[in-house]
């Protein structure tokens, strides 16, 4: 039977998702069902969707640190502009997502770190995000509330939302040629660049379009939360990338996987819930999430060498 | 075109200049009434940032994709513990102090534990890293907040003619640092890995031991910052490291070292704290709200480095 690389990729961030949900399960067995399923993953979707982003800025050998306060930024824009005059709520939004294409343009351009640039960023997102709700407040979006509360038959929406998202991303990065572009240009810049691509368009088409999901996730944040305020997503930052790297991402070379990613913010997401089943101290939640990061990440450590041990015999 | 050599040879010197051009805006608004104390307020503050951005120099040095995010987690595990360990007697100074050299020793061990047995990046470790010594610093703290020693917090607020201790005691660090960076075999070494990892282990360097020594380096930095500010603000509070996360790196980079890695700047390192503080109090001078605040520190940063940076990469 031959896998290919890419699924080998998916089992461990699919295994350790399922070892966290059965543990839940045996210790509170009440979560398994439909509310209890519903509200274990619901903050899940909107991290889900900052974690496709970053995934997409991952994917051309960039890191984006200003992902928390860009999502912070566009709750806030949800909550108040969206909300009150749908048009300049819009208008905003195409404005942030050109602004997130024009940083990609500009550190390819200028041969800058992406590091930095974005680290200038998160303060420039922060501080609009502080001028439009300067205290938290604002109100969701009747369309958004409706759609992150709505109770599809059988699957909650947590589940499929988180399916949806996993697919769509799926085909775009993995089955599209514009995702084949993109990933190219993480891998080798030079070959697609002599092959005729402008690195250029690709580059801002990929910023765009993380800024387009991290919009999204700053929607469907405001529509579980129903208000919003500047600090409401810092730790997105974070969490992207963690959820990036769980998916079994790398951070060069375009080595990502759209599937894994949703898989990697939905472990992070259940870990949460994880510790308070176990009556974890509350001092040592934030701990223990690191421990499991690392537990899992040194799963994947080991499991990648007996598969290599397979290949070598 | 002579000078022009000399500034692309001396990226520091962008970092220099932009700091005194602030420098002269905000005491010209207010008159020149508060040059001395803006400028020992600058002093104080950017020995902080000093004193953490040289160690996450080091690490950056290392080569891409080294970086340590565990530094704010340190810096406030470090701060509680010397605090409570002091115990507002002055006897137990320098107990103290060894106390948070050793654990920043602990801390950056495990770091780099992490990244070698692990082979996960390193933002990912020291991410991972920081979460639980986050964590323990917030169980040991428990929301006490206890003084440091009188004749240290009396050390760290006071000043010796006219420049604060602590800018003296960055000072006496970065002298080490620069010492070490350019004049010994291990500076040499860093350099050599962060240019070329393979090339370096070719010739003989001792990689993992290098990178070991430089993690914890920049964690006993970090520790230390974090000791030293614990005493200065009167006691430490859980987000005392918070937004030195950010400006140990914006430092490192505004000031001109390298981000692949491979070529640092101690001087730059100062240039940008000092740039980074007075950016803050000019804004504050001007009486623009934290929103306005905040984006203009991000637009500057962007700014500096488009201005500084743009330098054909090596790779």
């Amino acid at each position: 039977m031959k896998i290919s690389s890419g699924a080998v990729r998916l089992v461990i961030p699919a295994a350790s998702l399922a070892v966290l949900l059965a543990a839940v399960f045996y210790m509170q067995p009440r979560a398994m069902s439909y509310t209890g399923l519903n509200l274990l993953f619901n903050l899940a979707v909107p991290i889900a969707l900052a974690t496709v982003a970053q995934m997409l800025i991952m994917a051309v050998n960039d890191l984006d640190l200003s992902m928390g306060t860009f999502v912070s930024f566009c709750a806030c824009v949800t909550a108040t502009f969206l909300q009150a005059s749908p048009a300049t709520g819009i208008l905003i939004f195409l404005g942030a997502i050109a602004a997130y294409a024009a940083i990609g343009v500009i550190i390819y351009v200028r041969e800058l770190p992406a590091i930095v640039v974005t680290l200038g960023m998160s303060f420039v997102w922060g501080g609009l995000a502080v001028l439009i709700l300067p205290s938290p407040g604002g109100a969701a979006p009747g369309w958004a509330r409706w759609l992150m509360t709505s109770k599809p038959p059988f699957v909650p929406m947590a589940i499929v939302a988180s399916v949806v998202i996993a697919l769509a991303t799926h085909f775009l990065i993995m089955r599209s040629s514009f995702g084949v572009l993109i990933r190219g240009v993480g891998g080798n810049v030079r070959s697609v660049e002599r092959a005729g691509w402008s690195i250029v368009k690709v580059r801002a088409a990929a910023y765009a379009l993380a800024g387009l999901f991290a919009m999204l996730s700053g929607i469907a944040l405001v529509g579980l939360t129903t208000s919003a305020d500047a600090n409401i997503a810092l730790r997105y930052t974070l969490l992207s990338i963690a959820g990036v790297i769980l998916g079994g991402g790398e951070f060069v070379g375009g080595k990502v996987s759209p599937i894994g990613a949703v898989i990697g913010a939905l472990t992070l997401a259940l870990a949460g819930s994880f510790l308070s089943f176990m009556r974890i101290s509350p001092d040592w939640q934030i701990g223990a999430q690191g421990a499991i990061l690392i537990v899992v990440l040194a799963m994947r450590l080991f499991l990648n060498r007996l598969e290599k041990r397979e290949k070598s015999r | 075109m002579n000078a022009h050599r000399l500034l692309l040879a001396k990226p520091w010197i962008w970092s220099f200049a932009a700091t005194a051009s602030v420098w002269i805006i905000t005491v010209l608004f207010t008159g020149g009434a508060s040059s001395l104390g803006l400028s020992q307020a600058a002093l104080t503050f950017a020995a902080f940032s000093v004193i953490v951005g040289i160690g996450q120099m080091f690490v950056i040095t290392l080569g891409p994709g080294n970086i340590d995010l565990s530094v704010p987690a340190t810096m406030t595990l470090s701060g509680t513990l010397a605090l409570k360990l002091m115990d507002v007697q002055d006897s137990m100074i320098l107990v103290g102090l060894v106390l948070s050299i050793l654990l920043g020793a602990i801390i950056g061990l495990g770091n780099y534990a992490l990244i070698k047995l692990l082979k996960i990046p390193p933002i990912i470790a020291t991410l991972s890293m920081s979460f639980i010594v986050q964590s323990t610093a917030i169980w040991t703290n428990r929301g006490l907040r206890i003084k440091p020693p009188e004749t240290l917090a009396s050390f760290t607020t006071s000043s010796l003619f006219g420049i604060p201790n602590v800018a003296l005691v960055a000072l006496i660090l970065s002298a080490v640092a620069w010492l070490l960076l350019e004049k010994t075999i291990y500076g040499r070494w860093i350099s050599a890995i962060g240019q070329s990892t393979f090339a370096a282990r070719m010739a003989g360097v001792p990689v993992d031991g290098t990178r070991l020594v430089t993690y914890m380096l920049c964690a006993v930095l970090a520790s230390v910052g974090g000791y030293l500010l614990a005493s200065f603000s009167g006691g430490a509070a859980l987000n005392m490291g918070a937004e030195y996360l950010l400006m140990s790196i914006a430092v490192v980079v505004i000031g001109g070292t390298a981000v692949a890695g491979g070529n640092s700047n101690i001087p730059g390192i100062w240039g940008a704290s000092l740039f980074m503080f007075l950016v803050v109090s000019m804004l504050n001078t001007y009486g623009f709200g934290a929103g306005f605040r905040l984006i203009l520190t991000g637009l500057i940063i962007i700014a500096v480095i488009l201005v500084a940076g743009g330098r054909r990469s090596t790779r």
